[in-house]
């Protein structure tokens, strides 16, 4: 398969760490000059109800596939969030992340596969080499964000548990728990969360698995400490705390596709030609910018993933 | 017994206090305070300041029957216009601020989105009623008329709380609050209702039966 990489960031593109942790301006500024008001900004380190910042990852490489545009702030990634195991309010999981304990944090392997095993999470992931991925994340509710994500390919750690012939779907399924989960007491998703990817998609060098965001270890409310990211998919397929990985024969159900499944299908690549049944795909709101933009099929990565789909009706299999 | 000059001031108070939910998302906006995503926050604390205030509106006369606190009718209209401004604010925003006046897609979502016709259809119906609010419009169109008219706000209630439950994703909870409570308010009304034409039958009843004897 042929994989064109997007052009590297430059060192000198990528923000900061002060110009991160300062608040956003752009979007009150903007919104203040719409109605007649004056901007304000705060910098995260004056915000008292800010948590410590997670510890640095070590040894974190830049890895390929990278965008250039400007990076969410820290404060947004990690206070906007879907994450209905803490809330249905995206300023929830922020509020209530902190009942997940994610050391000691194991994963099972299982499945279709050859060496089944059931692993503490850094011996896990020891044999990666940490990359940074600058992603887009696009919301089915029609927002985005870029993320400076810190992970390795979902690929090469599958490989090390050698799929059989038989291994057809990759199932995800997040850690349930009452306790550490408030959100699951509530009946709004039937609980645990299962997502899923067909094998030749987990193992696109685009998908990977991530332990990080900004450097830094990866925030509970964004999905800790183990968490999908598929970029040309709408956010939900990329699950978070991910305490499974089962491969499969059958296409496995997954969690929101079994809550509607007219409006979330299986596959949900971004596609802003095929609308959700209630509101439009066609554009989006970047986070921190005024003016809608318009939304790019397989959110601007089909030059490499497009060929997935060669053949397949994407309205039908959307 | 409260005097007119009670009175005015209680009007003021409550003047101000439907101003505050306006205050506090400009004082958000002026401080970051609005998230990640202001333009949302900004649509749902309109949207929401709506529904509360038509159901306030609403909740009005029950009030009234049940406590015998009659002047409480009194800050009915000011009450429905706060209902009206919050939802001229959230329109304005979707038109404005989320769509930036993009007609094509606007005249599009209007009829072809359910959950924004539904909506959109809410906010039409309480122009009506925002425009003959005016003790003048009650004399022009007589009480009887302007009171059947003015029924219109509980189509526009309901409308509101669909478009509501439309556009959640999966945690119905609040929609579904609302809902139970605009279902309550109409419920307490039927049974004054219910309770009036009883009354009624039992007067003709009464005149009847000796009519009957004679």
């Amino acid at each position: 398969m042929l994989i064109r990489n997007a052009p590297d960031v430059r060192s000198s593109e990528i923000t900061s760490e002060r110009l991160y942790l300062h608040r956003r301006e752009f979007i009150q500024a903007a919104l203040g000059a719409a109605a007649g008001l004056l901007g304000a900004s705060r910098t995260i380190e004056a915000s008292s109800a800010q948590a410590p910042l997670p510890p640095r990852l070590d040894g974190v490489r830049k890895g390929p596939f990278g965008t250039s545009e400007k990076q969410t702030p820290y404060e947004d990634i990690t206070t906007y969030n879907n994450f209905y195991e803490f809330g249905t309010d995206k300023s929830d999981p922020s509020r209530n992340a902190g009942s997940l304990r994610t050391t000691p944090w194991s994963v099972k392997v299982d499945g279709e596969v050859n060496k089944p095993a059931d692993y503490h999470l850094e011996d896990l992931i020891k044999p990666f080499a940490l990359e940074e991925r600058v992603y887009r994340l696009r919301c089915v509710e029609g927002w985005s964000m870029v993320v400076p994500w810190v992970g390795f390919p979902l690929g090469d750690l599958l490989k090390r548990f050698e799929p059989t012939s038989k291994a057809k779907f990759v199932e995800f399924t997040t850690l349930f728990d009452l306790r550490q989960m408030p959100g699951q007491r509530s009946g709004v998703l039937k609980w645990p969360y299962v997502e899923g990817l067909r094998l030749d998609e987990a193992m696109h060098p685009l998908a990977i698995l991530t332990v990080g965001l900004y450097g830094r270890v990866l925030p509970n409310q964004d999905g800790a400490p183990l968490r999908l990211v598929v970029p040309w998919k709408y956010g939900f397929k990329s699950i978070k705390s991910i305490v499974r990985i089962h491969l499969v024969e059958k296409q496995p159900m997954t969690a929101w596709n079994l809550e509607s499944p007219h409006e979330y299908g299986f596959y949900s690549n971004v596609n802003p030609e095929v609308d959700h049944p209630r509101w439009s795909q066609a554009t989006e709101r970047r986070l921190g910018e005024f003016f809608k933009r318009k939304t790019l099929k397989f959110n601007g990565y089909g030059d490499q993933v497009a060929s997935l789909y060669s053949g397949m009706d994407l309205r039908k299999n959307f | 017994m409260s005097t007119p000059i009670q009175h005015r001031l209680g009007k003021a108070l409550v003047f101000a206090a439907c101003l505050l939910p306006l205050a506090l998302l400009l004082w958000r906006g002026f401080n970051a305070g609005l998230g990640a995503n202001p333009i949302e926050a900004i649509t749902h604390a309109t949207g929401d300041w709506t529904l509360r205030f038509l159901l306030i509106t609403l909740a009005i006369t029950p009030v009234r029957r049940l406590s015998g606190w009659n002047r409480v009718i009194g800050f009915r209209r000011m009450l429905g216009l706060f209902a009206f401004f919050y939802g001229t604010l959230h329109l304005l925003t979707y038109l404005w601020l989320d769509k930036f006046f993009a007609w094509s897609d606007i005249l599009h979502d209007i009829p072809g989105r359910p959950f924004i016709t539904i909506g959109f259809s809410a906010f039409v119906l309480l122009v009506p009623l925002a425009l003959t609010s005016t003790a003048a419009s009650i004399r022009r169109l007589g009480g009887r008329r302007w009171r059947v008219l003015h029924r219109l706000i509980y189509v526009a209630a309901l409308f509101g709380v669909i478009h509501y439950w439309w556009l959640v994703k999966a945690d119905t909870t609040l929609p579904a609050t609302y809902l139970s409570i605009l279902a309550l308010l109409f419920a307490v009304r039927l049974w004054f209702a219910a309770g009036k034409a009883l009354q009624r039958r039992a007067l003709t009843l009464r005149k009847q039966v000796p009519a009957g004897r004679q």
